[in-house]
């Protein structure tokens, strides 16, 4: 068992994923043919320090979610390594991995059907707290109405049922759940895309205020640069299964070097009629994860794709202290 | 603690919080709300299928000629078992020729029923046009009372002069039929002395207008063969293809990603221009109302509380709902480490309270706020709002709060 313990000298990641790889088998073989595969998450490797965010962005299919998935295993992985404080999650014996679940907790996208809607909210909140015996049964009750109310939910809500909630409260219920848990790490999949603009606003203090209480690290999967950039320390830009670009908050948004990072912040509608953007509008849309187009998967749309970009796949090479970047326009060597 | 006791409990803590349980119905009452309903409904319906309508009859007058449609004091209900929600309760605004009307507000504050109530499409029985009307001129500068014309005129009216463009497209295509005969049943359905040749050669016309750079293999897809921004394109070729006067777009790239998103917005404006046509855009992301919009709309609870130009209405919100919004939005520029959010929830639309619908969570209320529903003040020609503060061209004593009554 011990050699599940990975000897990393930096204990200040939480989280380490080294070339995480996770290819959908298509269904249809036909006899004869290779088989081929979605390469849904394509040698991703990234880091998350204890107490700090990691927001991650990208178009619609290029692989967020997946990713999130396969950290918590909610997928198998087709290759690579997860290292979850300190311990390689894929060498861990099911039984200890279990008693790690409640540590990793994730929030998803839709809060209208990741609710049981035959549970009242404090069982909702509460049935995993049970199993896990998080808390002793004598301190249950009291308990559950302290993480409802860190999560601005009211008592009195205890015994009602999630139809009766609004987007918005329901999306603080998941919260209460996956908070309930003790988590250290909690991944927060598009946890806004379904709410309005006033109550987007109330869930992301909620997580802030929850991350200065109990210094949870968060992973922030979202395509909402404006949020991302509220609320991560550091930034991750996915396309088409792979990371093309990440670095501190701050690079991304002063400095952002890719053409992809360079499209996306300038599609950001600004909240101001007299801000005339100079827009880069991209042409085309994603290819298909299946037969991703060769060298690098961005040249279809890059307006400065060249000849080598068709030929060889660049490197994620660092740039500056921490600001990685994968594209030809930067010297490979 | 027995179950009754939990439940007095509960009911105790409800009451404290002001709760109220007009949605929790005896038997008794459903079964009297129903029969009522019933009633109503089937009167409404009557009225809507008749044939041979005189045409005098739904004939009308802009109130400017400039304005493509104007709705004004429209109101909308649904009857459901539980009782009447007042989904659009008096709303009056313009469309004037060759603009771009931005309409924001929370999700369920009326705006999909009032474009829907504008193409007759409302969902019926249980959905009707109780009062107001909604007055649209063809190009032929004839007016209609969209409120008052029978079902089979609509039908002309509907996808000819005016196209509607959903948030999720993949419901709005037939998913067993290819794109290209989809779009050819619009060109026919619309224009008597097409064929299906012309047809076939507008569809593809329109697939090259909104950016589609195989038109010819799109026409033969399926629309699950297509990914979302292409699918929201196609929606739009299909729109165009009648050249309507009047788009409307709900929500139209809410589903899709910022780039994708840049892509459609761009694609809107182009060709809004191409056909001098007009937009109404509904959308909860100010940041594309800033983008697209001359003229904004603020809906709150079935009512609009604010409108004006867009300058009007980003740099000088008056309404203290229009304001909070303005400031939820998250910036990177945010100084201080919390963003404003707005507390609290939109009250139940089934029990309206007779006074202003903002007050439960409206940090700058006042003492009558709770006692009258405030009437629209107007500050320009362009700009107005409904709040008791802009009685006296928004001058009033901002200091005063709830805490000191
Ligand atoms: N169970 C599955 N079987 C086959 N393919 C899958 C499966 N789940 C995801 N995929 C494919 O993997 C790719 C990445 O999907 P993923 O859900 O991670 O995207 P995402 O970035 O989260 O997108 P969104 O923003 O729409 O949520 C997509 O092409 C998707 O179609
Ligand atoms: N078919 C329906 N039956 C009953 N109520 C409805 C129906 N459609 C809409 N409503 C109600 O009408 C109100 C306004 O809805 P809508 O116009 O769709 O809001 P939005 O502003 O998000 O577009 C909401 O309270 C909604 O619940
Ligand atoms: S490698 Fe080439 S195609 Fe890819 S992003 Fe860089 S310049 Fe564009
Ligand atoms: S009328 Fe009163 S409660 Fe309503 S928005 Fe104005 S100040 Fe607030
Ligand atoms: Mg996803
Ligand atoms: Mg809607």
């Amino acid at each position: 068992m011990e050699n599940a313990y990975v000897n990393n000298n930096n204990n200040d990641d939480i989280l380490i994923v080294r070339n995480l790889k996770k290819y959908y088998p298509l269904s249809k073989i036909s006899i004869g043919k290779k088989r081929s595969y979605v390469k849904a998450v394509d040698d991703v490797s990234f880091s998350i320090k204890r107490g700090t965010t990691m927001g991650l962005v990208g178009e619609s299919g290029c692989g967020k979610t997946t990713v999130g998935r396969t950290i918590l295993r909610l997928h198998d992985v087709t290759d690579g390594q997860v290292i979850f404080d300190g311990m390689d999650l894929a060498k861990i014996p099911p039984r200890k991995l279990r008693r790690l679940r409640p540590q990793m907790q994730m929030i998803f996208q839709d809060p209208y059907s990741s609710l049981s809607p035959r549970l009242p909210i404090g069982e909702i909140i509460g049935e995993a707290v049970k199993e896990h015996k998080i808390v002793p049964r004598s301190e249950y009750r009291s308990y559950i109405l302290k993480v409802m109310h860190d999560c601005g939910l009211q008592p009195h809500y205890y015994y009602r049922y999630p139809h009766e909630f609004s987007g918005g409260q329901r999306q603080r219920i998941s919260i209460a759940r996956a908070v309930a848990l003790k988590p250290k790490f909690i991944i927060c999949d598009e946890p806004l895309s379904a709410l309005d603009v006033s109550i987007q606003a109330q869930i992301i203090n909620l997580m802030k205020d929850l991350q200065e209480q109990y210094g949870y690290t968060y992973l922030f999967i979202s395509h909402d640069l404006s949020v991302v950039e509220y609320l991560s320390d550091t930034i991750g830009v996915m396309y088409l299964g792979s990371m093309v670009e990440m670095g501190e908050k701050k690079q991304i948004f002063d400095n952002p070097m890719h053409p992809y990072t360079k499209a996306l912040l300038s599609a950001i509608p600004v909240s101001d009629p007299d801000v005339k953007m100079n827009r880069i509008i991209l042409k085309g849309d994603i290819p298909s994860p299946v037969n991703p187009p060769s060298g690098c998967k961005f040249r279809t749309r890059c307006p400065y794709a060249t000849k080598v970009c068709a030929e060889v796949a660049p490197k994620l090479k660092e740039y500056e202290s921490g600001h990685k970047v994968a594209c030809h326009l930067y010297s490979q060597d | 603690m027995g179950l009754l006791d939990k439940w007095r409990q509960i009911k105790q803590a409800e009451a404290e919080q002001g709760i109220d349980h007009t949605m929790y119905l005896t038997l008794k009452e459903e079964r009297r709300i129903s029969r009522e309903n019933n009633r109503i409904i089937r009167q409404f319906e009557r009225e809507k299928n008749r044939k041979n309508v005189p045409e005098e009859e739904y004939l009308t007058k802009m109130r400017d000629p400039n304005n493509v449609v104007e709705f004004e004091n429209l109101h909308t209900y649904f009857f459901t078992d539980v009782g009447t929600v007042k989904s659009v309760n008096g709303v009056t605004f313009d469309i004037p020729q060759g603009k771009v009307v931005g309409v924001v507000g929370e999700s369920g504050c009326g705006k999909s029923v009032t474009s829907l109530s504008l193409m007759q499409l409302v969902q019926a029985p249980q959905g009707q046009i109780v009062s107001g009307s909604i007055r649209y001129q063809d190009r032929n500068g004839k007016c209609y009372e969209i409120t008052k014309m029978p079902r089979d005129k609509m039908l002309k009216v509907r996808g000819k002069e005016i196209a509607m463009i959903f948030q999720e497209p993949m419901t709005s295509l037939n998913p067993v039929f290819k794109i290209g005969e989809q779009m050819d049943e619009v060109v026919l359905l619309h224009e008597e002395d097409a064929t299906p040749k012309m047809a076939r050669e507008r569809s593809l016309e329109m697939l090259n207008l909104v950016g589609i750079a195989d038109p010819q293999k799109v026409y033969n897809n399926y629309p699950h063969e297509l990914s979302g921004g292409m699918r929201q394109r196609v929606m739009i070729a299909m729109a165009l293809s009648c050249t309507p006067r009047l788009i409307i777009a709900d929500e139209p790239t809410t589903a899709l990603d910022v780039t994708i998103q840049a892509q459609i917005l761009e694609l809107l404006r182009d060709v809004k221009n191409k056909i001098n046509g007009s937009i109404m855009l509904i959308t909860h992301d100010l940041g594309v109302i800033a983008e697209m919009a001359d003229y904004v709309v603020v809906m709150y609870a079935g009512r609009i509380i604010e409108k004006g130009t867009v300058r009007e209405i980003f740099h000088n919100p008056k309404h203290p709902y229009t304001i909070g919004l303005m400031r939820s939005k998250p910036s990177g520029k945010t100084k201080d480490n919390r963003l404003y959010s707005i507390k609290g929830q939109v009250p139940n639309p089934i029990n309206m309270p007779n006074h202003c619908y903002f007050f439960n969570r409206c940090d700058r209320a006042i003492e009558i706020c709770a006692e009258e529903y405030p009437e629209m003040v107007q500050f320009t020609d362009t700009h107005s709002a409904a709040c008791h503060l802009c009685r006296n061209g928004g001058l009033m004593d901002t200091n005063s709060t709830k805490e000191q009554r």
